[in-house]
């Protein structure tokens, strides 16, 4: 920190002078820290705690990190998300086709009626679901940890 | 030459308000020219100027000093009125009512480097803020609070123990 230039505050009239650093950049680390009060400890001290406390922000949630192919309950395929891929899941009507890009899924091509879970589009956040009920085929996006989704919770 | 029928009287504290103003911009000028890994990671050394005078000089000659750095700064590095500038100008706001408060803690317990850590974190939490609700309207914003508040910390410290060095050489030379 001693690498920092020195700043050199306007000189004034009236002033007592040795407005400079006796020894710019060239004071040891002991007198650095005799400049701090105790609770200026304190205050660095939850500054740091705050710092740790956000870092979890980082990673939370927010993007998604594979894709889950479920029929029935039970899983059928785990994509990663950093690949394009598309696979073809055999349900109780037909064939649904899942389709993965980096960062996002989605279902192509389901035999449902109403096609809702085709509609639905691109999924791109952790815990998103498309659900294909008339074909038992569920495609959900899974992030780093696992959260709360708006079905379970 | 016609003289002018319109006197301003300029007082002392103005040329020194002037004065402050002048460093604060030069070290904006100079910290313009330092690459930064991420828009908004900037050491902040004009802050040093700002807890300087305000140490010496009371909070409202602080505001000045700060308000003028801001506009003057940014119409020097071409950035009056672009969203950076907005964006200073909501982290000095947050940070001038931060210290506002802090200035107010006894000064026995807590020196100019408490002072410069809660500017700083006052200061990204209004460009944050200012930057989620205007300029990135999405919650993506927040995952880089983390990063904003590790450079927050770090260069509040060294500021604060910068303008600590002046305030005390300050009172060591008072007779």
């Amino acid at each position: 920190m001693s690498g920092l230039p020195p700043v050199a505050p306007p000189r004034e009239r009236g002033d007592h002078g040795a407005l400079r650093p006796q020894a710019p950049g060239g004071i040891a680390a002991t007198a650095w820290l005799s400049l701090l009060r105790p609770g200026d400890w304190l205050v660095a001290l939850l500054a740091l705690v705050l710092v740790g406390a956000s870092f979890p922000l980082l990673w939370r949630g927010g993007p998604a990190e594979k894709a889950v192919v479920k029929r029935d309950g039970t899983v059928v395929a785990e994509l990663p998300l950093n690949i394009t891929k598309r696979i073809e899941v055999a349900g109780a009507m037909g064939t649904s086709v899942i389709e993965v890009s980096p960062g996002r899924a989605r279902v192509a091509a389901d035999p449902g009626p109403r096609q809702y879970c085709v509609k639905q589009g691109w999924l791109t956040q952790a815990n998103a679901v498309a659900i294909c009920a008339p074909n038992h085929v569920t495609l959900a996006l899974v992030g780093a940890s696992k959260s709360y989704d708006s079905l379970n919770y | 030459m016609t003289a002018s029928t319109i006197e301003l009287a300029v007082a002392a504290d103005d040329r020194r308000v002037a004065r402050y103003a002048a460093a604060a911009i030069v070290l904006t000028i100079a910290e313009a020219a330092i690459p930064s890994p991420l828009p908004g990671v900037k050491p902040g050394l004009a802050n040093i100027v700002v807890l300087i005078v305000l140490l010496r000089h009371g909070w409202r000659e602080a505001v000045w000093v700060s308000l003028l750095r801001v506009v003057a700064g940014s119409l020097m590095i071409g950035q009056f009125l672009a969203p950076g500038f907005f964006l200073s100008l909501a982290g000095t706001c947050a940070s001038l009512a931060a210290l506002a408060f802090s200035v107010r803690l006894p000064r026995a317990w807590f020196g100019p480097v408490s002072l410069s850590i809660l500017a700083a974190f006052a200061h990204i939490a209004g460009q944050v803020l200012l930057a989620r609700v205007w300029l990135v309207p999405h919650n993506g914003v927040f995952y880089l609070v983390p990063v904003f508040a590790a450079s927050a910390l770090v260069f509040g410290v060294v500021n604060g123990l910068v303008a600590a060095k002046f305030i005390n050489d300050d009172t060591a030379s008072a007779p």
